[in-house]
């Protein structure tokens, strides 16, 4: 797959038009029947400042950067060595230039790339209506082998709202554009491709995770914007309200996960989505949440931290405040999607898991699979449906928290009668009312601890992929390089098992020892500075007498390369 | 019930639970507890339909007096609570209840946005002027030179917090004050706050006889507003920013617009998630 992969940047000031052209190449792309990724990095101004694409394009599904880069192309060299560590030059690149944007960087001429100028902006002054950024996904089309009718079609799309004058001067633009590129080498260009019939989606991370939640049968949602996790909101605050849900802006996080609480205690499965400060602010609420036994689901887009951190970049480092955050003895359920499109799957079960169990359920996704885009197959419908275990109207003697085998009680929804009682955050009996003593605390603790062990979730705890002596064991996005990594070790006649946890509470200790079996070695990969996920591995599995550990902070992403080194150097 | 039975009127104690409450004996609380209970019935809603949540604190307790479907959740927070259940379910009779340290300190910012968002809901505020659960500590409301708590030995030195002027201007639409000594006149201000729509609060002024006994002065000084209820903003403005907190009754009426999502389906989910096929 790698080596026919094509990775491309796209760089320039804040109005060139950057994303626009990186999202028309990666929609062609599409149209053509490329799979493709595109990751996004701007500077730290709310508006304009530099920006870039970063796209990756292949026959086959691609979830991760590559670590080289085919193409930059900078439209002007504005602050483009804020990008210099995400660019991976080398001397096969070629970096694409305006004629007259001055003097090369030395960030980029001490590469030893092949630097190509074009009379961009000349061009631009030519063309009735031209832009820059059409100019420039002319370039790129020629370059890497766009059809006409994909890029056609995806101009008309998308300019459809300006009209036919805005239409015609872009493809005028584009046409431009690809003929300036008649006579650059390059030997990028993608192999003619087709998607069989197969629907392709191109979907966010962040509007994956929506719509898990969506499809999962969340009806309500509390929202506090929250960079990196504001796109959950906003993708599910219009269609919610297209299938009779509702999306509230709360004041602040301690009211959006309060405000779900109390969607979810009237019957409606409830969500909402937020970041590390927030998730932190959330936590005394969890808390409630799991003692009530009121099901709530929290997708938490993880960034750099501690504090504000690095809002825009992505880390691991939520994991050990999703796992141990809640102040008491507080069972409850985090999960990890590892891939874009598992955003969406993972959201669905969770919304399964959290109403199934009454209990709260956080997804921790993070800035890397929430804020890129993917173009993939279409995903495949899920049963996970919320089902709820309630009381029918006038149950004789019915109790909320009646202590059962399974430790899941069913619950009244308010308008059921004869199922009146009081949730509440106090240790109670089993007919709700407050109890502080030991036996009800205990046999309480039992059952919520009890539920959520004794489940059986499946194959859907991790993905096992691959056999071998050596297992690589990793979680989230970190997740997609690794995959990438043991495919090239394969091609190499290593053999290699993945081993990557979906559902990293409640730990599944011997399915874990199973997926282990006949494994002498275990390389652990993970994004965190104080190495979380190694830890928590340490303290609640056993794990094969040679472990090593590859890890790093944000906000660089890791890449399958110096995975793939690890793996070698260690075998 | 067979359909040929009458239906009987609810009754006040229909609402009330057996569970012995945790006040104190001579608590306002008790009467609070009633006059809550007497609106339900007299406005008649089935008790299955009607929901009283709180936060934390000693009349956040009332939950379970009552024979309702309740929530006693975390301290502050009653009307996030109460705000998610009313939107997703705008059919059911919600009243959030709780005191003036869960109300207006630790919940104050929710206090001022459900103002504003103007839910239809009741807020019913047992104020006492003092954090009775914790042994008498000064709350929002409690008087600058209330110097009888270990935690502020000088008394607090701040103003007492203005719940009726600050939910007027956060956008209240029902403003009102009782006396936990007159429950007959609170259970009606509270019916009244459930008939008007939007966000209703009602302060119900209710001695802590235990760490303020000089409140029981209170009957004694609390007199009935000699005002009809206004709608005109600035009219209550004045009479709230002036009065001396023992005015009882509706202070303020409004017709301000009431956050009343449709919750009506008009895609399929697989209608919605066509939209991201290329």
């Amino acid at each position: 797959m790698s080596a026919e992969t094509i990775s491309i940047a796209v760089t320039g000031a804040g109005g060139a038009g950057v994303m626009t052209a990186g999202q028309m190449l990666l929609d062609a792309g599409a149209k053509a029947g490329w799979y493709g990724l595109m990751t996004r990095s701007s500077g730290p101004q709310i508006r304009g400042g530099e920006a870039a694409a970063f796209l990756r394009m292949s026959p086959g599904p691609v979830n991760c950067g590559d670590d080289k880069l085919h193409i930059l192309f900078a439209f002007d060299w504005m602050n483009v060595e804020r990008f210099a560590a995400e660019l991976f030059l080398n001397s096969d690149t070629l970096v694409l230039c305006d004629s007259d944007a001055g003097e090369v960087p030395n960030v980029i001429s001490s590469s030893g790339a092949r630097v190509v100028a074009l009379p961009l902006k000349k061009t631009v002054k030519e063309v009735e209506g031209g832009r820059i950024n059409m100019i420039g996904l002319g370039v790129l089309g020629k370059l890497v082998g766009l059809p006409d009718e994909a890029v056609d079609a995806v101009i008309s799309s998308a300019l459809k709202k300006k009209g036919q004058e805005a239409i015609d001067f872009s493809k005028a633009g584009y046409k431009a554009g690809f003929d300036l590129a008649a006579n650059v080498e390059c030997d990028a260009a993608l192999s003619a491709c087709s998607t069989d019939g197969v629907e392709r989606w191109g979907i966010s991370g962040n509007e994956a995770a929506g719509l898990g939640g969506l499809k999962g049968g969340v009806r309500f949602v509390a929202a506090y914007p929250i960079t990196p996790a504001t796109e959950v909101l906003e993708w599910l605050a219009p269609n919610l309200e297209k299938v009779g849900g509702t999306l509230v802006q709360a004041e602040d996080e301690l009211a959006s996960i309060v405000q779900i609480i109390g969607g979810s205690f009237g019957g409606t499965p409830s969500m909402t989505a937020t970041s590390g400060p927030g998730l932190a602010l959330m936590m005394e609420a969890m808390g409630l949440a799991v003692a009530s036994e009121t099901p709530i689901v929290v997708v938490n887009v993880q960034r750099g931290g501690p504090s504000t951190g690095i809002p825009t970049k992505s880390e691991q480092s939520d994991l050990n405040i999703a796992l141990h955050g809640l102040h008491g003895d507080a069972p409850h359920i985090v999960t990890a999607p590892n891939s874009i499109p598992d955003c969406l799957f993972t959201t669905q079960w969770s919304v399964f898991l959290a109403e199934r169990l009454q209990t709260a359920a956080i997804v921790l996704s993070d800035q890397a699979l929430g804020q890129s885009r993917v173009v993939c197959d279409k995903p495949a419908d899920l049963a996970f449906i919320a089902k709820r275990d309630v009381v029918e109207a006038n149950v004789e003697n019915y109790e909320r928290y009646s202590v059962t085998a399974s430790g899941v009680s069913p619950m009244a929804i308010p308008g059921t009668p004869g199922g009146e009682y009081v949730a509440d955050g106090l240790e109670h009996a089993p007919n709700a009312r407050p109890s502080s003593a030991a036996e009800d605390h205990i046999e309480q603790l039992d059952k919520r601890d009890r539920k959520l062990t004794q489940f059986d979730y499946g194959n859907h705890w991790a993905d096992i992929e691959g056999e071998g002596e050596m297992a690589v064991i990793t979680w989230g996005s970190t997740t997609a390089p690794v995959r990438e990594a043991i495919e090239r070790a394969e091609a190499k006649g290593m053999k290699i098992r993945m081993i990557s946890m979906r559902l990293l509470m409640p730990m599944q200790t011997e399915k874990f020892a199973e997926a282990l079996k006949g494994v002498t070695k275990a390389l652990v990969i993970e994004q965190t500075h104080s190495k979380q996920f190694f830890h928590y591995l340490k303290a609640y599995y056993d794990l094969p007498a040679e472990v090593k550990l590859f890890n790093r902070p944000g906000p660089l992403p890791m890449r399958p390369g110096e995975i793939l080194e690890q793996i070698e150097s260690w075998s | 019930m067979t359909s040929e039975t009458a239906v009987v009127a609810p009754k006040a104690r229909d609402y009330k639970s057996d569970y012995k409450p945790v006040w104190c004996p001579g608590c306002g609380d008790f009467s609070v507890l009633s006059s809550v209970t007497k609106a339900f019935a007299e406005i008649g809603t089935p008790k299955e339909n009607c929901a009283v949540i709180s936060g934390i604190g000693c009349s956040s307790r009332i939950p379970a007096y009552t024979s309702v479907y309740g929530f006693h959740g975390v301290h502050g927070r009653a009307l996030p609570l109460a705000t998610g259940l009313k939107v997703s379910r705008p059919e059911l009779n919600v009243v959030a209840t709780g005191g003036d340290g869960d109300g207006f300190s630790i919940g104050g910012n929710h206090f001022m946005h459900a103002c504003r968002r103007n839910v239809d809901m009741v807020y019913v505020v047992m104020d006492n002027e003092v954090y009775g659960m914790t042994k008498g500590q000064a709350s929002p409301t409690t008087a600058p030179d209330w110097d009888k708590s270990k935690l502020t030995p000088h008394g607090t030195g701040i103003n007492p917090f203005q719940p009726l002027a600050i939910a007027l201007a956060a956008g209240a639409n029902f403003i009102a004050r009782g006396f936990s000594g007159d429950p007959n006149g609170t259970a009606k201000l509270i019916a009244d706050a459930m008939k008007h729509p939007g966000f209703s609060l009602v302060q119900i002024l209710s001695p802590c006889v235990t760490f303020r006994p000089e409140q029981k002065d209170w009957k004694g000084m609390v007199r009935p507003a000699e005002i009809e209820a206004t709608s005109d903003i600035g009219r209550a403005a004045r009479r709230l920013m002036t009065d001396d907190g023992f005015n009882t009754g509706i202070l303020y009426k409004g017709s301000r617009n009431v956050y009343r999502p449709a919750l009506e389906e008009s895609e399929t989910v697989a209608e919605v998630e066509a939209t991201f096929a290329l």
